[in-house]
């Protein structure tokens, strides 16, 4: 009885799976799917390596230096990144002095109540603070960026498929609109066409614009390739602070239960190797 | 279960024999998983994936226990107790990572076990108890599962949560009021996540109480192998301890090799990026995909494009998708080829080997974009998964000639018959 349920169940399931397989069908010869001309235009991020890559992959801290100072000039007008505190700016190889400096000259303050009476106002950052917003909120944030909220960096590497190479292209990848793009695909009022770009126009105006347009301390030539791949690594680190620790505990861990386990396999052996005698018997 | 071989617990200390009269547990102990427990002498590596989904469901346990501690389930700052793990709590990173990752190496463990099962009739009788309880440890599992992807609180985990608890919906009248019930809402938000949460960290606990159920079920009739032939005598066995516990113990060893390369070298290519932006109810990702072991159920549901006839065809794709799994609960009873191990069932083997390419695909597809070829592809592979269980194997049962079956298990090993003692 079980049988001859399930088989009809299972004659219904698969026939008209396969009637819904040939209306598929048939509707995909007579009709083929075009192309979308986000697809056709899209492009996938360029190839680029950063010393953090790989299992073996530490921190440059001479570049995330660099790319903080990207970050600091030219990105934070608009992006916050709310996850990070000026403190951890120490794992990058400021001293205590120079976090304490940054967070007291920060262009914007920390929003706090005042101690004398009691109402919302701004003082200087403190090395314990988060990095404090551009923006009071999501509106103001929408009303000055052409309606676009402009996300949050802090996650931005590990937030977006492609990760740190994808920023680095996204920031480099500006270009005029191809002559074969369609009407309905040109950047409107405020866009700005980039093919490494979902949806091929975004609301961020090319950030990095022109050489130098930060003068770096350690004397690097400040080239908008330069200041993306230095800025896009420090977006990793901010993503994944741990990510060295991470990988000195991996290796630790690896050269453990390689140990362990070769034990544990001559253990194995040793305590087989009676009744594996009598296996071998029969070979022989 | 006791062979009359077995070997039997003599507490050797003072302690030990005072102990056993007033609670026997070190003599449970030593039954269950001590060398009291004889088992069959060939047991290939396939048989060692259960005990290894035993030991993550422990490490999920215990790495969640700890997760506990600092996570906040509440929508306005679970995201950010998260990321307060990874980056302010003595080695959070760490335990976060091993728990996310932790699920995955639980699911590959447990596929593994149950296709052995499959391939070596493990469900067949007088198995077919801890093969029923086994399809209840993965159906609680999946739920745990998908609570647990809910707990982050970032893009797919809300519409996850949206997407799937909206399946519910397709159930004519009371579809709705149920989809309510389980969001303790319209849709999800603060009472979602709170009881999410609540059941995440109650059904681990529930699932350990059934694999008990599994285990128990398991030394009545005693373990299967690889031929399936029925142990005969005490040649056939090894005591559980040292043999197996010894196997068990090297490659436990080599899948923690694999857990620690993905968990600290590429802890989130298992994971979605979506993830890493938190929950926004006005903003849909341009693909909702679930986590990767769901992915083959997945594309069975999204396969039913076509209405039949009053049916909607998304009610039947929910149908379908839980008939998929329910359908294990019917196999020792769909299956009645006397003959248990795949080894020796020609047409069986071939007809399994389609299966799991045909489960594969069918993953492949859950995991792509809901278009063509994709849901073409999933209508023909989730045809042919039906047509496997509740078609193929009930017929193959009756057409198909098994291969003689060895004498004993020492006789398939040594090449010697067994001398029985009798």
């Amino acid at each position: 009885m079980v049988r001859i349920i399930g088989i009809l169940i299972g004659l219904f399931f698969s026939g008209w799976l396969l009637v819904s397989f040939g209306m598929g069908a048939v509707a995909y010869i007579s009709n083929p799917p075009a192309e979308s001309v986000e697809k056709e235009f899209h492009k996938e991020p360029k190839e680029v390596s950063y010393s953090s890559d790989g299992p073996l992959g530490k921190f440059d801290r001479q570049q995330l230096q660099r790319g903080f100072q990207v970050y600091k000039e030219v990105c934070s007008a608009c992006h916050s990144l709310r996850l990070v505190a000026f403190r951890n700016l120490e794992d990058i190889g400021y001293n205590e002095d120079e976090v304490k400096a940054i967070a007291a000259n920060w262009s914007i303050g920390v929003p706090d109540a005042d101690p004398n009476t009691g109402e919302m106002t701004t003082r200087p950052g403190l090395p314990a603070d988060k990095f404090p917003k551009p923006f009071a909120n999501d509106i103001a944030a929408r009303a000055a960026n052409n309606n676009a909220i402009p996300p949050d960096l802090s996650l931005i590497t590990k937030a977006r498929e492609g990760g740190a190479p994808y920023i680095y292209s996204l920031l480099t990848g500006y270009t005029n609109p191809p002559a074969n793009l369609p009407e309905a695909n040109q950047p409107g009022p405020g866009l700005h066409y980039n093919p490494y770009f979902a949806n091929l126009n975004l609301a961020m105006a090319p950030p990095l614009a022109a050489e130098d347009q930060v003068s770096y301390s350690d004397g690097t030539k400040a080239s908008v390739d330069q200041m993306a791949k230095d800025v896009s690594a420090f977006l990793i680190w901010t993503a994944e602070p741990k990510l060295e620790a991470r990988h000195q505990a991996g290796w630790a861990v690896l050269a453990f239960l390689l140990i362990a386990t070769i034990l544990a396999y001559l253990s194995y052996r040793t305590i087989w190797a009676d009744v594996k005698a009598e296996k071998k018997q029969k070979a022989a | 279960m006791s062979f009359p071989w077995a070997n039997q617990y003599a507490p050797t200390t003072e302690f030990g024999r005072w102990m056993d009269e007033k609670l026997p547990v070190p003599r449970l102990v030593y039954n269950s998983l001590g060398a009291g427990y004889p088992t069959p002498r060939n047991l290939n590596y396939m048989w060692n994936f259960g005990s290894l989904a035993g030991i993550f469901l422990v490490v999920q346990i215990v790495t969640g226990i700890i997760l506990a501690m600092h996570y906040a389930a509440n929508a306005n700052i679970a995201f950010d107790s998260v990321e307060h793990i990874m980056r302010d709590v003595n080695s959070g990173w760490m335990i976060r990572y091993a728990h996310a990752n932790g699920a995955s190496f639980f699911f590959i463990a447990i596929y593994l076990h149950i296709g052995r099962g499959l391939f070596y009739g493990s469900y067949k009788a007088p198995r077919e108890m801890i093969w029923l309880l086994g399809v209840v440890i993965y159906l609680l599992a999946m739920a745990t599962a998908f609570m647990g992807y809910v707990l982050p609180w970032g893009q797919m985990s809300f519409w996850g949560a949206k997407v799937i608890t909206g399946l519910f919906e397709a159930i004519p009248l009371v579809g709705k009021p149920i989809q309510e019930l389980l969001l303790g809402g319209f849709a999800p938000d603060n009472a979602a996540l709170n009881r999410f949460f609540s059941l995440h960290y109650l059904l681990p606990f529930v699932i350990a109480g059934v694999i008990i159920l599994h285990i128990w079920a398991l030394h009545i009739p005693g373990s299967n192998n690889p031929t399936g032939v029925d142990v005969k005598g005490p040649q056939d066995t090894v005591p559980f301890h040292p043999y197996y516990t010894a196997k068990d113990g090297w490659t436990l060893g080599v899948a923690l090799i694999f857990f620690t390369m993905v968990m600290f070298f590429l802890p989130n290519a298992l994971g979605h990026a979506d993830n890493y932006i938190p929950a926004n109810p006005l903003s849909t990702p341009a693909h909702i995909v679930p986590e990767w072991y769901f992915w083959p159920w997945y594309a069975i549901l999204r396969a039913f494009t076509v209405d039949f006839l009053f049916i909607p065809a998304k009610l039947l794709g929910v149908l379908a998708m839980f008939s998929a799994i329910l359908v294990w609960f019917f196999l020792p009873w769909l299956d009645r080829s006397p003959v248990r191990s795949g080894m020796f069932r020609p047409k069986f083997k071939i007809f399994f080997g389609i299966l799991v390419i045909d489960v594969l695909v069918l993953g492949y597809c859950g995991g792509a974009p809901a278009e063509e070829p994709f849901v073409m592809i999933s209508q023909f592979a989730g045809a042919y998964y039906f047509a496997h269980f509740l078609i193929i194997l009930p017929l193959l049962s009756r057409l198909e000639k098994p291969e003689p079956l060895p004498n004993s298990i020492t006789e398939s090993v040594t090449g010697q018959p067994l001398k029985t003692a009798s």
